[in-house]
């Protein structure tokens, strides 16, 4: 066995435009996904993700670059000889053939008994909970029952890797969550390896191990949940996984602890951690999550008690708005530079005064560790 | 008072537009009305007429005699008849089953090309359509004629040193015949092969069968509706035609088809001519729904 059960080396895939040119849908992609791993590739529509997938699938052929199996390089594997099953957007489900004939038809194909063909068609169908919807057609099944079916039909096989494309993507919100629990509860209990494509990050988080967040073609950062939410190496990432908070600086000083960066618009310093190297005078977003910042009253005075863990700033309260958990305050810093600060709410009054009001005056504590000093550049 | 309360309600006033904003019943009425026109005055009354003609029978100048009888339809038993009918359906069938096996890599093939060459092909498909049917028989009788363009050609190039015997014989009417109604079979073929989408077939191979087994167990059943639809495009006009074996049949090749025409204007023999349009019009109808019930028709045909 070798040490991942699939792995993209170098792949880079160029597609004609429809203009006449070229476009790298997949530019030098490099990813190993471990076995049993839950991976998802994960970013905007047109990043190349579903086509990382085809390449997997075999439904398309990489322009260079190699993609590996179960340790065996695809480089003249057709789809029907890899041991991989898909579970595609739209389900693909055959019309014209029964629910069992569907999940059947994998197994016809690897020429299995015809007892042996149902016994595991009836289990698959079962562990979907499908067991009874055998003799219906496709389209005399909901969404969700339809989602099952191409997963059951794809599972059957007993694949190496399951690739799953969007599959989720049809279905409506309280059934996608549903399905989320359900499918990572199925992937363990089978054990095979999981890539899962989508666009959604938050379905991303819920489910992976791992993650690859993808944008124009590139793997930006692999790592995961809570690496790539917490230290997104780029500002694409950080920007794409949840809500943050902008600042554009240049580096002033570096050293071992912290990257101390100079907001030329609000003339002050910030102190955060870096991704990767800095060099001083170097262009920086300075990422802070709406969540990670502490507000107080201001009361003009200045701040002797300031530890070397925070970073202070000053704003001005322009709207709040409460809903429920916290209370989303929106900050204006002068300049025209605003944030967003998102307060727990853990005091449980009805007095509107213990909340800010619009044009309150507030310190705005970020600490050094939730202060992400990021490249500008996406490299 | 009352009285008058009653009688407003009573009274129903008809309203056209009323009707035709609230009942679907007006409104099919009202959509369906030219159609309905036109077909009674120029299907159902001419086949009211041609049944009733059936009956009667033939004068000795060639008048029609409004006498009832089945004499006619005793006729049509003569083996003579029943030779012919036998002979258009084998015909019939044959031209059918030529289009499909010439047509479906035609229409498969249009229907996996790219998108732009697409529209170009299916207007190639069409374009014979623009010259007269005759003119183009003509053309096929310049091209099989024993001095004709075939059999130069074949000459020339040395494959043959005797020119072949094509034109007048039943080979001559069956590839009129397929080149007639090659269109019929390839566009209902081309329609339902186009929707197959691409992920199906990826599905397919993704579950491990290899191209010629996704052709069989998904592509061919998916196509199945548009096979019956051309099918029956080309088997009941095929069972019909006169014009090409007339022309490229020469005297030898005489279809039901023929035998009608001949009775209407040659022969005057009108009830006769009737009576075997019936049983053409019969005798196709049987065969295409016992077809149609075979092949499915119905729940597959709603893919």
């Amino acid at each position: 066995m070798s040490d991942f059960a699939v792995e993209l080396r170098d792949i880079v895939k160029v597609f004609p435009t429809p203009e006449g040119g070229q476009v790298n849908a997949v530019d030098h992609v490099t990813i190993q996904i471990k076995h049993g791993e839950f991976f998802s590739l994960l970013g905007p529509s047109g990043c190349g993700k579903t086509t990382s997938l085809r390449l997997m699938a075999g439904f398309e052929w990489p322009t260079s670059g190699e993609v590996y199996i179960d340790g065996k390089l695809m480089e003249h594997t057709p789809p029907y000889l890899r041991p991989v099953n898909t579970v595609f957007q739209s389900y693909a489900l055959f019309q014209h053939m029964t629910v069992s004939q569907n999940v059947a038809f994998g197994l016809e194909m690897e020429k299995v008994q015809k007892a042996e063909i149902a016994r595991r068609v009836n289990e698959a169908l079962e562990m979907v909970k499908l067991g009874g919807m055998g003799r219906r057609k496709p389209k005399q099944l909901s969404g969700g029952q339809q989602q099952r079916v191409a997963l059951a039909r794809a599972l059957v096989k007993r694949p190496k890797v399951l690739l799953l494309d969007e599959p989720l993507g049809a279905l409506d919100l309280k059934l996608r969550k549903e399905m989320q629990l359900e499918l990572k509860a199925l992937q363990n209990k089978v054990g095979i390896t999981f890539i899962y494509v989508t666009h959604d990050q938050e379905e991303a988080l819920t489910m992976s191990d791992r993650i690859a967040v993808m944008s124009k073609g590139k793997a930006l950062h692999i790592g995961l949940p809570v690496e790539i939410y917490e230290r997104p190496n780029c500002r694409f990432v950080a920007d794409f996984i949840g809500e943050t908070n902008f600042l554009t600086g240049m580096v002033k000083k570096v050293s071992k602890k912290a990257v101390t960066v100079f907001l030329p618009i609000l003339s002050t310093e910030i102190n955060g951690i870096g991704h990767g190297e800095f060099s001083v005078g170097q262009n920086v977003a300075v990422s802070i999550r709406p969540e990670k910042i502490r507000l107080a009253d201001d009361d003009g005075k200045p701040v002797n008690d300031l530890k070397g863990t925070e970073n202070l700033l000053h704003g001005k309260v322009i709207a709040t708005a409460y809903i429920g958990s916290d209370t989303r305050v929106d900050l204006s810093l002068g300049n025209d530079i605003r944030m967003r600060a998102w307060e727990q709410n853990d005091i449980s009054t009805l007095d509107p005064e213990a909340y800010y009001a619009d044009g309150d005056a507030v310190r705005i504590y970020i600490p050094v560790e939730n202060t992400l000093v990021l490249p500008e550049d996406v490299s | 008072m009352i009285t008058a309360e009653i009688s407003e309600k009573t009274i129903h006033r008809f309203s056209l537009k009323k009707a035709l904003r609230e009942s679907p019943v007006a409104q099919g009425l009202f959509l369906m009305g030219p159609t309905n026109t036109y077909l009674i005055i120029f299907m159902v009354i001419p086949l009211i007429l041609v049944t009733a003609l059936s009956f009667l029978s033939r004068g000795t100048y060639g008048e029609v005699v409004y006498k009832f009888s089945i004499e006619n339809y005793v006729r049509l038993f003569d083996p003579l008849y029943a030779k012919i009918l036998g002979y258009s359906l084998l015909v019939g069938l044959l031209t059918t089953v030529f289009s499909l096996v010439i047509g479906y890599p035609m229409a498969y093939y249009i229907a996996r090309a790219p998108a732009r060459q697409r529209s170009l092909l299916l207007f190639l498909i069409l374009l014979p359509f623009w010259t007269n049917f005759i003119i183009r028989i003509y053309a096929w009788i310049m091209i099989l004629r024993s001095s004709g363009f075939l059999n130069s050609f074949l000459q020339w190039i040395g494959i043959i040193h005797e020119p072949l015997n094509i034109l007048y014989t039943p080979t001559a009417v069956l590839i009129g015949m397929v080149y007639e109604f090659l269109p019929f079979m390839v566009l209902p073929l081309y329609t339902s092969l186009e929707k197959i989408e691409n992920a199906q077939l990826e599905a397919a191979a993704d579950l491990g069968a290899p191209p010629w087994k996704a052709f069989l167990r998904v592509t061919l059943p998916l196509s199945v509706p548009g096979m019956i639809a051309g099918t029956i495009l080309v088997f009941i006009p095929a069972m019909g035609m006169f014009v090409v074996p007339d022309l490229m049949g020469g005297a030898k090749t005489i279809l039901i088809g023929n035998v009608i025409r001949n009775q209407f204007l040659t022969a005057r023999d009108w009830p006769f001519g009737a009576a075997a349009s019936m049983l053409l019009m019969v005798l196709t109808m049987v065969f295409t729904l016992y077809y149609t019930r075979k092949a499915g028709f119905g729940e597959e045909l709603l893919i």
